[in-house]
């Protein structure tokens, strides 16, 4: 993909574009070819407009003008994009926001169009629309090249799949012959996993408590901000006040359970992370941990007293990537043995359960003394969550455990949660794959606009009904219409598309 | 994983020297361009560091450019960029020289002493610049700038004859240390020199950073800041706690650096002790990369540059400027800069390539006997 896009250049093979060989230096090259990609992560300045936006770096092929906004109207009406082309980036939401991005490829005259996991942020409803935008683009002649975990989304918008497992081409699907199970394992290449837990082993003995736990943003626009999904009401209350990014939020987690938070991203789980580790620290508001008040606590006196970490970002939070593995096995617990007696360090006592957890975690790299950067992101998580657990932690927060990761180390990290669960872990989830969560929690609440608006029974809930929630369409405790009816798959939303579905 | 570890050394060997070819060549060639022989001055050079004396003075050198390069490197290893190496070390220096010739105690005492007070000065002045971080976020790198331009005003204030200065003829000088601090070195003559006794000094300070970094905790969190600041966050490290440190250890040591000229030979600080010892620090941590084996080395280096240059001026049949050193040593700096990043990233798409090749192999027997097993 990055290849593809000019980013890399690749060692060998050639692409072909219209049949005819290229070699991309650059992203601008790849763009001259009309090749335009719409990243993960929005590439996007929230304090200009939509236009200032899309024509920034391409001003010569319309100007910064009428003609650009012209042009803007006429790309946004011919593809059914709905952008207009005046409004600020900051006042968008996270899919007004993506189909500016898509504008913005189309703008450069892209005909080939690439989009990262353009889901992952998204939820089902928002999908649905999206998928609707792409049947338009390919209605006009443009290509697309969909990359994406989730099958179900692959199987109902794509007219031709190639999986890709471990660098290389595994297979190639026509979606109207294939059925989800059949592409998972080519994807997996073996037993397919699901996130369900079995039974329910919450006891009633609380491990975490949080009291009405309130944040204020840091001065100017917040991640809270930043991502408010369209649609929103609750963000009228502002005028010069310091915006709350966590407004009042209360729950306890007991031994043995794993609560799970749903909402769009940019919705406060950030910063309820920070607040739980302490790398930011609680306005108002109370956080107990085993009975004893940790609120004032530093980040690493939380950690030694048995908080554990999956970080929402591995390459920022998570890992020194040019470290080698077990400098990285240190990173977190470098007080606690094996890798510390007193003020010194024990290297010795830290390689060796570096090996060990290689070995118990599956973590797939040819030795302990490369460095993190080399491994793929399935294992590198691998690593972190062999960490954590390492340490025998009593509460684990953990953010996105799988996301970016093969569908493999994703079985195997759901595992692991599941097993720790069992012996008494209280588990924080946050995670914006709705399949995980409602296959792994034994409660969900959802966070909306940093406050908890709903809960909801992972027994029943369907993806389509937190996706509401998620929303803010949705309050109080969700009640699932018909309880007995089996996951639809027809929407293509995000349900269709879990491994829980898939195992079935 | 051997092999990992030999391309480790091989990457680490591979930067240094790719620079130091290039900025030979490049010397050379202005060499060339000034229409002078472009090897000779190499010749010369190299002929003078036969010289014992040379060897006597360049070791000195070495080992004042060695602490002060030690100072920088600490900062350098969690992003910290403390210019003020050179105030920090004149002003400590100077303190020191104050202090030594108005206190008179026995040796034993005396010397730990004025160590002490070096370092002290040398962290106080760190640092202010370090406070200034951590509670208003002034970037170190321009604090530290300051701060130099402050240590020159406060030494020429201290320096009045009204406060501690003494005048020598021409030169205004702190006056002469009692000789209770003065550190005894190895004499090897009248005509060859003396080597500072403080060298040692010097080499305790490279086994304890190392020992410091690579085997406490608080060193793991220092490199760990460095790494990633993100990270070290998470992990629990306090990083206002942790920039204030590491500018007063780095403050500390610069405050040293000095010492071995001061406390071996001059006795007395004055206005002709020589500066910029802080910005050749700079130069010297990047060339040894922060590593105490390989700063040992660039200080050597730079140190020979120094003292082996001086007499292209007087070399017969044909006189070279001795600036053709000061000239290297720009190349060199530049050279290193550009080399190291080209090396640590090719580096590591290189291993990422590797470890990709291996699993890839491996993974490929794996799942075909696991898909055998499965049906």
């Amino acid at each position: 993909m990055k290849i593809l896009y000019g980013m890399q250049k690749p060692d060998e093979g050639t692409i072909a574009v219209d049949g005819e060989q290229v070699a991309f230096a650059s992203p601008a090259d790849a763009i001259a070819r009309g090749i335009g990609m719409v990243h993960q992560h929005f590439m996007l300045a929230d304090n200009l407009t939509v236009l200032e936006n899309v024509v920034l770096g391409s001003e010569k092929l319309y100007g910064i003008g009428s003609a650009a906004r012209r042009k803007i109207r006429e790309i946004s009406d011919r593809y059914g994009l709905g952008v207009r082309p005046d409004v600020l980036v900051e006042d968008l939401g996270v899919a007004d926001r993506q189909r500016v991005e898509i504008l913005k490829v189309l703008f450069r005259g892209a005909t080939t169009l690439i989009l990262d996991e353009p889901t992952a942020v998204l939820v089902p409803q928002e999908v649905d629309a999206l998928f609707d935008n792409l049947r338009e683009l390919k209605a006009e002649g443009l290509s697309v090249i969909f990359i994406s975990h989730k099958l179900g989304e692959v199987l109902s918008v794509a007219d031709d799949i190639t999986v890709i497992r471990r660098g290389t081409t595994v297979g190639t699907a026509v979606p109207a012959e294939t059925t989800p199970r059949q592409l998972a394992e080519m994807m997996v290449g073996s037993e397919l996993p699901t996130p369900e837990t079995a039974e329910s082993t919450v006891t009633d003995r609380p491990v975490v408590e949080v009291r009405d736990l309130t944040v204020y943003a840091s001065g100017g626009a917040s991640l809270g901000v930043e991502a408010e999904p369209s649609g929103g009401i609750g963000l009228a209350a502002e005028g010069g006040e310091v915006k709350k990014v966590l407004d009042g939020v209360t729950f306890t987690i007991h031994a043995g359970e794993v609560m799970g938070i749903a909402g769009v991203e940019g919705n406060g789980q950030t910063e309820l992370i920070d607040a739980l580790i302490g790398t930011k620290h609680a306005d108002s508001g109370a956080i107990a941990f085993l009975g004893e008040d940790i609120t004032g606590w530093t980040t690493r006196r939380r950690r030694v007293g048995g908080v554990g970490y999956i970080p929402e970002d591995r390459h920022r939070q998570g890992l020194l990537l040019e470290a080698p593995l077990w400098e990285n096995r240190i990173l977190g617990h470098v007080t606690e043995t094996p890798n510390a007696k007193g003020f010194w360090l024990t290297p010795k006592a830290a390689q060796d359960d570096t090996r060990r957890i290689v070995e118990e975690y599956d973590v797939r790299t040819p030795g302990i003394d490369v460095t993190a950067a080399s491994l793929s992101g399935g294992n590198q998580q691998k690593l972190i969550v062999g960490r954590e657990m390492s340490h025998e932690p009593k509460f684990l927060i953990a953010a996105h455990p799988t996301r970016g990761v093969d569908v493999g180390a994703q079985a195997q990290i759901w595992d692991r949660i599941r097993e720790a669960r069992r012996q008494g872990l209280a588990v924080l989830l946050i995670s914006a794959d709705l399949d995980e969560l409602i296959g792994l929690s034994d409660t969900l609440r959802v966070i909306y606009n940093g406050s908890l608006v709903a809960d909801a029974d992972p027994a029943t809930i369907t993806p389509e009904e937190l996706g509401s929630a998620m929303t803010g369409a949705a309050t109080g405790h969700l009640e699932h219409s018909e309880p007995a009816a089996p996951t639809e798959t027809t929407d293509g939303g995000a349900d269709a598309t879990g491994p829980e579905d898939e195992a079935r | 994983m051997k092999k990992f570890d030999k391309e480790r050394a091989l990457l680490a060997v591979a930067g240094p020297v790719i620079a130091l070819v290039a900025a030979i060549l490049l010397t050379s060639v202005v060499l060339l361009a000034s229409g002078k022989s472009p090897f000779e001055p190499y010749r010369l050079m190299l002929e003078q560091a036969s010289f014992s004396d040379v060897q006597v003075l360049i070791l000195n050198q070495a080992s004042m450019y060695y602490i002060a390069a030690l100072a920088v490197a600490v900062g350098f290893r969690m992003n910290l960029f403390n210019i003020g190496v050179d105030g920090q070390y004149r002003l400590a220096a100077m303190m020191t020289a104050v202090v030594g010739a108005h206190v008179a105690l026995p040796s034993f005492l005396q010397i730990p002493m004025l160590l002490l007070v070096g370092a002290l000065t040398g962290a106080f002045w760190a640092g202010i610049a370090g406070v200034l971080k951590v509670t208003r976020g002034v970037s170190e790198v321009v604090a530290t700038i300051m701060l130099n331009a402050i240590a020159t005003s406060v030494i020429g204030y201290l320096t009045l004859r009204d406060v501690w200065g003494v005048q020598v003829g021409n030169n205004m000088t702190t006056g002469i240390m009692k000789d209770s601090g003065w550190v005894p070195g190895i004499d090897l003559g009248a005509d060859v020199g003396e080597i500072y006794g403080l060298v040692f000094l010097a080499v305790l300070l490279g086994v304890a950073y190392w020992i410091v970094l690579n085997r406490t905790r608080f060193g793991f969190d220092l490199r760990a800041t460095g790494a990633s600041e993100t990270a070290a966050a998470a992990s629990g490290v306090d990083a206002k706690k942790m920039v204030l440190t590491a500018m007063l250890i780095s403050g500390a040591v610069a405050g040293l650096s000095g010492l071995p000229l001061l406390l071996g030979d001059a006795h007395t600080y004055s206005l002709s002790f020589p500066t910029g010892l802080g910005f050749t620090g700079i130069t010297i941590a990047l060339l040894g990369r922060n590593n105490p084996v390989g700063i040992a080395f660039a200080a050597l280096l730079i140190a020979f540059l120094d003292k082996a240059s001086p007499a292209l001026d007087y070399a017969t049949p044909v006189a070279y400027e001795k600036e053709i050193a000061t000239i290297m040593q720009g190349l060199i700096v530049f050279a290193v800069v550009i080399s190291y990043e080209a090396v640590r990233q090719w580096g590591l798409r290189r291993q990422q390539r590797q470890v990709g090749l291996e699993l890839a192999a491996a993974a490929a027997q794996n799942t075909e006997k696991k898909e055998v097993a499965a049906r």
